[in-house]
């Protein structure tokens, strides 16, 4: 029997039966060019900051982290077994590129690093309607009040 | 996951055919994350969507070079093996959390508890029940989370050479004797019809 997390068939055959809510409209913006943009990273790898409450077990915690710009000192949330947490002990940037960021900030790639990012927990409800209702768009509230232009969404 | 992207019809995503859990690829590589990130950004100048477009490199979840780790020797021959041995590395976790200033140990027990949980794990190997061994109930799992995220952040800091795929997970179970350790408490639970929601995630689905 193979490791599941190392199966990338059976990963594939998972996410292809997952069920998942369905848009009548979805939308797609223009925003302004990247060398003008502020970017904000949302991330759901249920990362918290060490002296936070983090993520409650099961599919029942619709709720968002705030992290700030500058903290580093963060904690996967996101426990699953079946996942290879290794990448992420050695470098948060493999979900989290935060320091990728500041650097095309510094080469003038991105106009700018928004001051705060979020992590939600990836494992939600079926109609991820907990988020799609209240969490997502006090999130997004917040961003657009910081002025963020673009949203890198990153999975664990 | 490219399924989801395609049925939720996200405005703009960068299918990549990494691991789950290296969404930008490899880990303290940041080359290799700018270029993941410049072909995120690149889906911006898409004027009509939705987009889905496919990053050209890929990294294997298998196959991958295995993680050169030393463990140490035995020191304190009066202690399980195991327990003698996350004792000897707590000065690398040590090392490895004042370095990043961070850690994901603590969702059930602190690092210094770590030699305490193994011992417990000792005895349900040895035949004790694991519900008297002084795990609280429903502990269980988080205790190996924490035993597992102790090791893996230790070994990021011992290790000579790259960090790939899974490979901090299978030093952990096949090289460590703390994870051996957790795979025969599981066995043994297992042998002795324990419910799985108490053993199975112990240790990734597949790995016996």
């Amino acid at each position: 029997m193979s490791i599941f997390g190392k199966d990338e068939v059976a990963i594939s055959k998972f996410a292809a039966s997952m069920p998942l809510p369905v848009f009548e409209l979805t939308s797609f913006s223009q925003p302004v060019s990247l060398s003008r943009a502020k970017i904000a990273i949302v991330t759901t790898a249920a990362l918290h900051r060490l002296d936070g409450d983090g993520f409650e077990l099961g599919d029942g915690d619709a709720h968002f982290e705030k992290l700030p710009r500058h903290a580093r000192d963060l904690a996967i949330g996101h426990h699953s077994v079946n996942f290879d947490r290794g990448g992420f002990a050695a470098d948060i940037n493999v979900v989290y590129p935060i320091d990728r960021l500041e650097e095309m900030r510094g080469a003038k790639i991105i106009g700018d690093v928004a001051e705060n990012h979020y992590a939600f927990a990836g494992n939600q409800s079926d109609t991820v309607s907990e988020i799609r209702l209240d969490s997502g768009p006090m999130c997004a509230k917040a961003m657009l009040g910081e002025g963020v232009d673009v949203v890198l969404l990153t999975g664990t | 996951m490219k399924e989801v992207a395609e049925r939720m019809q996200v405005p703009r995503a960068l299918h990549t055919r990494f691991p789950v859990g290296l969404s930008l690829g490899k880990p303290k590589d940041p080359e290799f994350q700018r270029r993941v990130l410049q072909a995120a950004f690149d889906l911006l100048q898409a004027s009509s969507g939705p987009v889905l477009q496919t990053f050209a490199e890929t990294i294997a979840s298998t196959g991958g070079e295995p993680l050169t780790c030393p463990l140490p020797p035995r020191l304190n021959t009066e202690v399980h093996p195991a327990v003698d041995e996350s004792q000897a590395l707590k000065g690398a976790y040590e090392r490895a959390c004042k370095k990043n200033g961070r850690t994901s140990v603590g969702m059930q027990i602190n690092a210094e508890e770590v030699p305490e949980a193994i011992s417990r794990l000792v005895e349900i190997g040895a035949g004790e029940s694991w519900d008297s061994v002084g795990f609280p109930e429903g502990s269980l799992y988080g205790t190996v989370h924490d035993i597992r995220s102790y090791y893996e952040e230790l070994a990021c800091e011992l290790a000579e050479g790259p960090i790939t795929p899974w490979s901090t997970e299978e030093w952990f179970y096949e090289q460590t004797q703390a994870g051996q350790v957790i795979l025969h408490a599981r066995r043994v639970m297992r042998a002795n019809d324990v419910d799985p929601a108490v053993w199975f995630g112990l240790a990734p689905a597949g790995r016996e």
